[in-house]
């Protein structure tokens, strides 16, 4: 037997032995788009002695909660074929990740491309073991897609900074215990190179949070005002004035983590089921609505094209090759095609599609109406449409300003 | 597998894109379209094509072919897209080809493969006629059993090259109704025998096709491909390695619409900037990049598929040509349009673009068909 054979045997035996029943996909209803179920861990949800808590821990102990970071922060240590492999067996027993969240899908990778030692040795492991939960602090009442135009500042005082100003649509700040987030260190500066980015801990008193509801009802984000906030100069990450080249670095993390958790939903004929269910068939199999059925074909093959397009990409990576203009369709795609799928879905349930909450409808009709106007802000978040359609055509197709 | 072109299957696209330059300008189809040439393409170039292997890329090497598959052939007619190069390998090096190793007994791979592979024999398929649109099962044109032979009488249209094709495979019935899907056979028929008239269509998309009419012609029951009555699923097998193929020339037609219209975007001025600065136009040629990526992996997909074996490859033939047939309706249109006036113009090369993929939408099943056969597939 291979090692990589034998440590596939290895994890899958463990995994079966330690992942709770409540914590493998099917167990409760829930959207998995969503995350819906998934645990983010933090000081503000840790509290109870739940299945996922314990689940975390055993993962966090060995580090599968960050696989691929290095032994010494924390994390598994593994190889990427490693990586891979517990990724595909967690899939087979539909575990459920143990956490998520922008800790290890944003800050900690940025950290290990650009933090120093103490940085790294101080907020790694935490993020690893789930006791810390981070958000991101960029956007701005006057700065959205015009991000390096933001006006948050922060001034040195001793061996801090002191940070006034607004954020704002930052995502869970009031479930997060840290923030990245950029400030402008140098107002005389170009736009881009008075920049700086920084780690701040929100409990503090210079640092009020406010929910705001979105249109599906939900409240992830929040306005996040900064009053003579402090933070340590020690985190300040990629040194003063270098905030833009990190939020860069970071975007690209985030664009690809968008497009990837799209590509990942486990159930493919998610319209297909739902057009069985609630418009009927003929003889043979065939969706009794030819419209509907057109729109479905249509969506799932647009769907198996950027998998595909994915997967090109991938194997040309391991192929040596840098990755090609097709990388930079993803977040656009990806996007725009989740709110076709989301709309088309909610379509497909017709009347049983108008629930809010409450009697006449069950928690799948619900969590997908809710899903449709949450996925509306897809291309909004993370960098609009418009602005990925700006970034090929300047990029990648040259074309002049 | 098999999305990225491995180091030999580069190499044999860059030979191609190479020579397509060289030897074939979109300047000439113009003048073999101006001229009203009685052939439509150059006999001396063919065999300089043969001698670089193209007609042989999908025959087995025990029939003195190079035995590779769809993806190499896919090499190849994408650069052969990319200036609409008239000759024959749709029909001879695809569908005639095809036809012959899929569904050819010994003694017809030994007598037509070589001759196809080293390009003295130029062949075609004549599956279509003038109802049914792309229903494959839509078939009118009778072979009645006579004694040992069969007779054919029918006509057929469309037939790719089918006016210098000297072997033409044909799609007839020999039980059964029209619209049957059983009842189906193909026979091997010879150009010059009795009975068979071809006649020349005159089409907007630029490509040579002609109307085969047969009275009564008689062909020996050794001329079957397959089984009796079975036709439909080889020919099925047949066109769905067609259909790959003519996704890889619509992804050649598409890339040189696309870099024409992002040269003109750049160089054409109007208000004292490039109309390329303009966001509205901007937009919409980042859109039809992803569209071009997009139908460049649905193109891989389906030609790594096919050549696998693989029990999804007929879907991922469906899942090509659908997104081709829209994507080139898209940068084809889109194309011509961002040329302003100049792209209505005959003599502008765009509309000889949009011309052939319109033209490649409507063979083989537009997206509509393909999206129709796909759910179907897929049990829905
Ligand atoms: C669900 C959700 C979660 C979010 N989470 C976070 C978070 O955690 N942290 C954070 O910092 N931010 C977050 N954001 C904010 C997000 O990054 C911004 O909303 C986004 O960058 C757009 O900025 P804006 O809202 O100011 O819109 P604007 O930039 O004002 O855009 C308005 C419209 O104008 C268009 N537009 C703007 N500039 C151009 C241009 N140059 N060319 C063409 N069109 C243009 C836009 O595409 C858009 O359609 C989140 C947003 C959403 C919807």
């Amino acid at each position: 037997m291979s090692d990589l054979q034998e440590f596939r045997e290895e994890v899958r035996a463990w995994l079966d032995a330690n992942c709770p029943a409540s914590l493998r996909w099917g167990a409760a209803v829930g959207n998995e788009a969503l995350g819906d179920g998934l645990y983010w861990g933090g000081k503000k949800e840790r509290s109870a002695a739940t299945d996922a808590k314990l689940w975390l821990d055993r993962m966090a102990a060995r580090g599968w909660t960050a696989p691929t970071w290095p032994k010494a922060y924390g994390g598994g240590g593994l190889s990427k074929e490693e990586a891979k492999i517990l990724a595909e067996e967690m899939r087979r027993l539909r575990c459920k990740p143990a956490l998520v969240g922008f800790g290890l899908t944003m800050i900690g990778p940025l950290l290990l491309q650009y933090g120093n030692e103490q940085q790294k040795s101080r907020f790694l492991p935490e993020i690893v073991r789930g006791e810390v939960r981070w958000c991101q602090g960029y956007s701005e009442p006057e700065a959205g897609s015009d991000l390096a135009g933001l006006r948050a500042r922060a001034v040195r005082d001793g061996d801090f900074y002191v940070v006034n100003g607004q954020k704002v649509w930052t995502s869970y700040a009031d479930k997060s215990d840290w923030m990245f987030m950029l400030v402008r260190t140098d107002p005389d500066k170009p736009k881009h190179e008075g920049i700086s980015f920084m780690l701040i801990d929100m409990d503090q008193p210079g640092v009020t949070v406010k929910p705001i509801k979105l249109i599906s009802g939900q409240s992830p984000f929040c306005e996040t005002f900064l009053e003579d906030a402090r933070v340590s100069a020690e985190h300040v990450v990629g040194g003063i004035n270098n905030g833009w080249t990190m939020a860069k670095a970071l975007l690209g993390h985030e664009r690809s983590m968008i497009s990837e958790a799209f590509n990942e939903s486990e159930d493919k004929n998610e319209l297909v089921s739902a057009a069985r269910r609630y418009v009927g068939v003929e003889s043979g199999g065939r969706v009794a609505d030819a419209a509907l059925r057109d729109r479905i074909a249509q969506l799932t093959m647009d769907k198996l094209c950027l998998e595909l397009t994915l997967k090109r990409t991938k194997e040309a990576a391991k192929l040596g090759h840098q990755p090609g203009p097709e990388a930079s369709i993803f977040k656009y795609y990806a996007t725009e095609l989740n709110k076709d799928r989301s709309a088309l879905l909610v379509g497909i349930l017709g009347p049983q599609g108008l629930g809010w909450e409450g009697e006449g409808f069950d928690e799948d009709e619900l969590a997908h109406t809710r899903a449709w106007l949450r996925a509306r802000g897809n291309s909004i978040e993370g960098g609009t449409s418009e602005i990925q359609l700006n970034i090929i055509a300047k990029r990648v197709l040259g074309l002049p300003d | 597998m098999g999305l990225v072109l491995s180091e030999d299957q580069q190499m044999l696209k860059k030979a191609a894109a190479d020579f397509v330059k060289k030897q074939s300008p979109i300047s000439r189809v113009r003048a073999l379209r101006d001229s009203d040439d009685s052939v439509g393409f150059s006999r001396d170039l063919w065999k300089k094509m043969a001698e670089l292997g193209w007609p042989a890329i999908m025959i087995p090497e025990e029939a003195g072919g190079l035995g590779m598959g769809c993806l190499e052939m896919a090499c190849v007619m994408e650069e052969c897209g990319r200036s609409l190069v008239p000759e024959p390998l749709l029909s001879t090096a695809v569908l005639g080809a095809a036809a012959v190793v899929l569904g050819g007994t010994q003694a017809h791979k030994a007598d037509l493969l070589p001759r196809v592979a080293d390009g003295s024999l130029l062949m075609s398929l004549a599956y279509q006629e003038r109802e049914g649109r792309y229903d494959l099962a839509h078939c009118r044109t009778r072979a009645e059993k006579k004694g040992s032979s069969y007779v054919l009488s029918g006509e057929k249209t469309l037939v790719l090259d089918g006016h210098v094709a000297e072997v033409i495979v044909v799609v007839a019935r020999s039980a059964g109704e029209h619209g049957d899907r059983d009842g189906i056979s193909l026979f091997v028929v010879e150009r010059g025998a009795a009975g068979v008239e071809v006649a020349r269509q005159k089409t907007m998309h630029l490509r040579q096709v002609a109307i085969l009419r047969m009275n009564g012609v008689e062909v020996s029951s050794a001329a079957m491909l397959g089984t009796e009555g079975n036709g439909l699923a080889l020919l099925e097998d047949v066109i769905d390695r067609a259909t790959a193929g003519l996704c890889a020339e619509m992804l050649g037609n598409m890339t040189a619409t696309f870099e024409m219209t992002l040269d003109y975007l750049k160089t054409r001025k109007q208000y004292g900037v490039p109309i390329g600065s303009f966001q509205a136009l901007k937009h919409r040629a980042a859109k039809m990049f992803v569209e071009l990526e997009l139908a460049r992996s649905s193109v891989m997909g389906a030609c790594t598929a096919l050549d696998h074996g693989a029990p999804e490859a007929r879907a991922l033939v469906s899942v090509a040509k659908a997104r081709c047939s829209d994507a080139g309706a898209m940068i084809g249109y889109e194309g011509l349009q961002m040329h302003g006036g100049i792209g209505m113009t005959d003599e502008h090369d765009v509309g000889f673009f949009l011309k052939r993929l319109r033209g490649s939408e409507m063979t083989f099943g537009d997206a509509a068909y393909h999206r129709n056969r796909f759910a179907a597939l897929q049990g829905f």
